[in-house]
């Protein structure tokens, strides 16, 4: 079912697709654009894509547990105008946030890059509640650097 | 994406291209432990490589541990920006054997 939600001045996009790794491609073109739209400068929004791809990874790769489901992807500017908020929303069941961590630089292996990513490259990351009827909602804050923080 | 796999002198030449995502990155990993299989030294030319994710990232760390295990050469070279980047991020930069060019790779091993 398709409803009108309230006009939010907000909304930069909302991305509908299936949780499978064929779509993470679209949602790569769909965050960069949004973010460019957004004033950010492109290599700060190269960054947003690849937090936001590892984030929808998690999903593809776990959430739904070889089963099959959607995963949708919103982009707004942040409350202060000062960066972009991402939302990854799925209907997978609700996983322990304990359980997604990055794992040591240190230790050389192929795996558990993505949360470190995720980290490294936003200001803020982690699950919050999900709207009723959702399974797990993931929200990512990512910040424009001050202009004194810049070099 | 593409890899293309060719031998120059007595080494094989990965040459990876395009993204290097969740979907293609199971293909990029196969191509290169195959030809670690040959048991000679392997270059990687990430210069054709527009954006990797941790995915992609992790095919790499894969065949630089096979070739460690085997005792052959494994070197990156021409790391394009974008692919230097995620390197960086996961401070991996220091980790492998990293030339400028495909020449300097190829002299390297």
């Amino acid at each position: 079912m398709i409803r009108q939600a309230p006009h939010d001045p907000a909304l930069l996009a909302r991305l509908r697709v299936p949780a499978v790794p064929s779509s993470l491609r679209l949602v790569r073109r769909v965050v960069r654009e949004s973010a460019l739209i957004a004033g950010a400068p492109e290599a700060w929004a190269d960054d947003l894509v690849l937090a936001v791809d590892e984030a929808c990874q998690n999903v593809v790769r776990h959430g739904y547990a070889g089963g099959s489901g959607d995963l949708v992807v919103t982009l707004s500017r942040s409350p202060a105008g000062d960066g972009v908020v991402t939302e990854i929303l799925d209907f997978a069941p609700p996983v322990d946030p304990a359980r997604v961590r990055g794992r040591d630089l240190n230790d050389v292996r192929p795996g558990g890059l993505g949360v470190h990513f995720i980290e490294a490259l936003c200001e803020e990351a982690g699950f919050a509640e999900p709207p009723e009827g959702a399974g797990n909602l993931f929200r990512m804050v990512k910040r424009f650097a001050k202009a004194d923080d810049e070099g | 994406m593409t890899v293309d796999i060719t031998s120059r002198g007595g080494a094989r030449v990965a040459q990876l291209s395009g993204e290097v995502d969740l979907e293609r990155s199971p293909a990029v990993r196969r191509a290169l432990l195959d030809a670690l299989g040959a048991k000679a030294p392997l270059v990687v030319d990430l210069s054709g490589v527009s954006y990797i994710d941790s995915s992609g990232i992790a095919s790499l760390v894969e065949a630089y541990q096979t070739a460690r295990k085997q005792g052959t050469a494994f070197v990156l070279c021409a790391v394009s920006p974008a692919a230097l980047r995620v390197m960086q991020l996961a401070r991996l930069d220091k980790v492998f054997d990293i030339r400028a060019t495909l020449d300097d790779a190829l002299a390297a091993v």
